[in-house]
């Protein structure tokens, strides 16, 4: 199969704030707000080069969302940056109003998103976001896989006019997508060909779909791997396409399955082409406190939950 | 004219919020006549002039009677309030393209964070025009106000003056039985604010006055607030003095005694 190569494990959130340096040398438009955690944002390097376009708003995000907003009123391109949990739920009636339907160009960069934060526990660790952020009319979800695909998406979505929810992670995971491959928000990665299954995965479980496959493929099952880095708008187009080959679907993300990249994968096959389906994601449960190799393996979010969700979606086809 | 524009919108529909809008008449009269300088052309990123954001958006109907009146829009429009198809919603939104409005409001208490953001956008642009806002007493009771009143001053964002439309009602009854809000001035010097109030917010010489003064006090460091005294309901003595037309439209009886009160000036739309 297909071989993909970790360059080496880097965090997801480290390409954010790579990329956030390239806007700040390439885009002065581009503004960048955070709520008292900028070591965590990896941001320190755009705000020494650009000190008058950060904007430290302390610990009130319902307050960063809003002036994020009031930003783009005089065409600043606004990047209001935190932590999953208090980038969204804790401040949805402000991204609601004054930034989805007001049509405002704001991006909403969240770092620690899903259960790989880790020891911090359920209190940080959101898998509830990609259904609110997704529901939200005219709202963009990007969910990158590695720190290369971090970087790109950070640069595209400032070229992207309206709202981006951009979701990203704590942990280093294996860095393997190309270095200069340029991000189009909305475009599936056929990352491998196969013709049993059709393995949809997003954010880190790209990397786990991937090694899955490898595995799959000793044991003679053809699996093909995409990645759906977008999860709103969906590549429905990509995803029939293999769909209707392979006859069955697992998604997987670090998301609860309510809500999340398997539910629309699920709606557009309901609608275009009913096949069966095996959800690797959360169920409907909180995290805790662990590492994220740990929290992977207890919460199905690994190579082996997916193997496990393949063997068992081919029994239904 | 405006005070007969807004009662006869919301009694067309028989819905919206004339009480709070009738208490904010001579305010937005004197703001968008006297006080900012604004472009006849909008123009949403608004270089070069003052902008405005009304962020206790349940007032829609005065706000939409002053931005037709000053010609954003036509006056016939306004005749749509709060219809199907309508580019006058409930409460003000940007969504349908309604020329005058820079952001949705309604959701109470996020308009100052937005004015804020403006305001430092402005400043980053080099641009030395002024933002101004309208926030209802009753709504500060919404924390995200005072994120922003904290940081405002904290950054010293000092081309911004919000206004509270202090007139001592909410939806359930009067705000000191509500929830009280204290002593407002004292409130907003400790988090660094200059204050400033007007006395009597339904006179359009004192309200003019003060917002001058205020204008005067900008630039200095320190963001400017206008604490602004109103009567609810001001101009129809039966709609005086009481939070029952919060939210509440006449019948045609109650409109009848209500416009007889407020004479045509610039002809009914």
């Amino acid at each position: 199969m297909t071989k993909y190569i970790d360059q080496g494990k880097k965090d997801t959130r480290s390409g954010y704030g790579a990329g956030m340096t390239e806007l700040g040398r390439t885009h002065p438009q581009v503004v960048a707000l955070c709520a008292d955690l900028v070591g965590s944002l990896k941001i320190q390097d755009f705000i020494n080069e650009n000190p008058d376009r950060f904007f430290q708003v302390g610990i009130a995000e319902a307050n960063m969302m809003g002036i994020a907003a009031g930003l783009t009123i005089g065409g600043k391109i606004p990047f209001a940056s935190t932590f999953a949990n208090f980038a969204t739920g804790r401040v949805y009636d402000q991204i609601r109003q004054s930034i989805a339907y007001s049509d405002k160009n704001v991006k909403i960069c969240a770092s620690h998103a899903g259960i790989t934060l880790g020891e911090d526990g359920a209190t940080h660790q959101i898998l509830e976001d990609i259904g609110l952020m997704k529901m939200l009319p005219g709202m963009t979800v990007i969910n990158p896989c590695d720190y290369n695909q971090t970087k790109a998406a950070t640069l595209a979505i400032a070229d992207h006019h309206g709202p981006v929810y951009l979701r990203f992670g704590r942990p280093k995971v294996a860095n393997f997508t190309p270095a200069e491959q340029p991000f189009e928000i909305g475009k599936a990665l056929l990352l491998h060909e196969g013709t049993d299954v059709t393995i949809v995965a997003t954010g880190h479980l790209v990397w786990q779909a991937l090694l899955a496959a490898e595995n799959l493929e000793n044991q003679g099952i053809s699996a093909e791997v995409i990645n759906i880095h977008t999860i709103k708008p969906l590549d429905e187009e990509a995803l029939l396409k293999s769909v209707k080959k392979t006859g069955a679907v697992v998604s997987a993300e670090e998301h609860n399955y309510l809500g999340g990249l398997g539910e629309s994968v699920a709606r557009t096959l309901a609608q275009h082409h009913p096949a069966p389906q095996e959800f690797v994601a959360t169920q409907d449960t909180f995290g805790e406190s662990g590492t994220p190799d740990q929290l992977m393996d207890k919460y199905g979010l690994n190579n082996k939950a997916i193997e496990k969700a393949v063997f068992k979606v081919l029994e239904r086809k | 004219q405006t005070r007969r524009d807004i009662l006869r919108m919301v009694h067309k529909v028989n819905s919206g919020h004339p009480g709070g809008s009738l208490g904010c008449t001579e305010f937005f009269v004197a703001l968008y006549h006297e006080i900012m300088d604004i472009r006849p052309d909008f123009d949403m990123d608004g270089p070069g002039e003052d902008l405005f954001f009304l962020s206790n958006g349940h007032i829609s109907p005065v706000f939409y009677s002053i931005l037709a009146r000053k010609g954003y829009f036509p006056v016939e429009e306004l005749g749509t309030f709060r219809l199907i198809d309508s580019r006058l919603q409930g409460h003000p939104t940007t969504h349908e393209g309604l020329p005058g409005v820079r952001v949705a409001s309604g959701s109470l208490g996020q308009g100052m964070s937005v004015a804020i953001g403006a305001a430092l956008a402005k400043k980053l642009n080099g641009d030395n025009h002024l933002i101004y806002s309208l926030h209802g007493d009753g709504e500060l009771q919404e924390g995200q106000n005072w994120e922003a009143i904290m940081y405002a001053a904290g950054n010293k964002v000092d081309n911004l003056i919000a206004t509270i439309d202090r007139n001592g009602q909410q939806i359930d009854g009067p705000t000191k039985e509500v929830l009280p809000l204290g002593d407002l001035t004292e409130k907003f010097k400790a988090f660094g604010w200059d204050v400033l109030e007007i006395a009597d917010g339904n006179s359009l010489t004192e309200v003019i006055a003060g917002l001058q003064e205020a204008k005067k006090r900008s630039g200095k460091g320190k963001p400017v607030c206008v604490i602004m005294a109103t009567v609810m309901g001001h101009g129809v003595d039966f709609m005086m003095h009481t939070h029952a037309w919060h939210g509440k439209a006449p019948n045609d009886e109650q409109l009848a005694t209500a416009l007889a009160q407020n004479p045509e000036t610039l002809g009914d739309y």
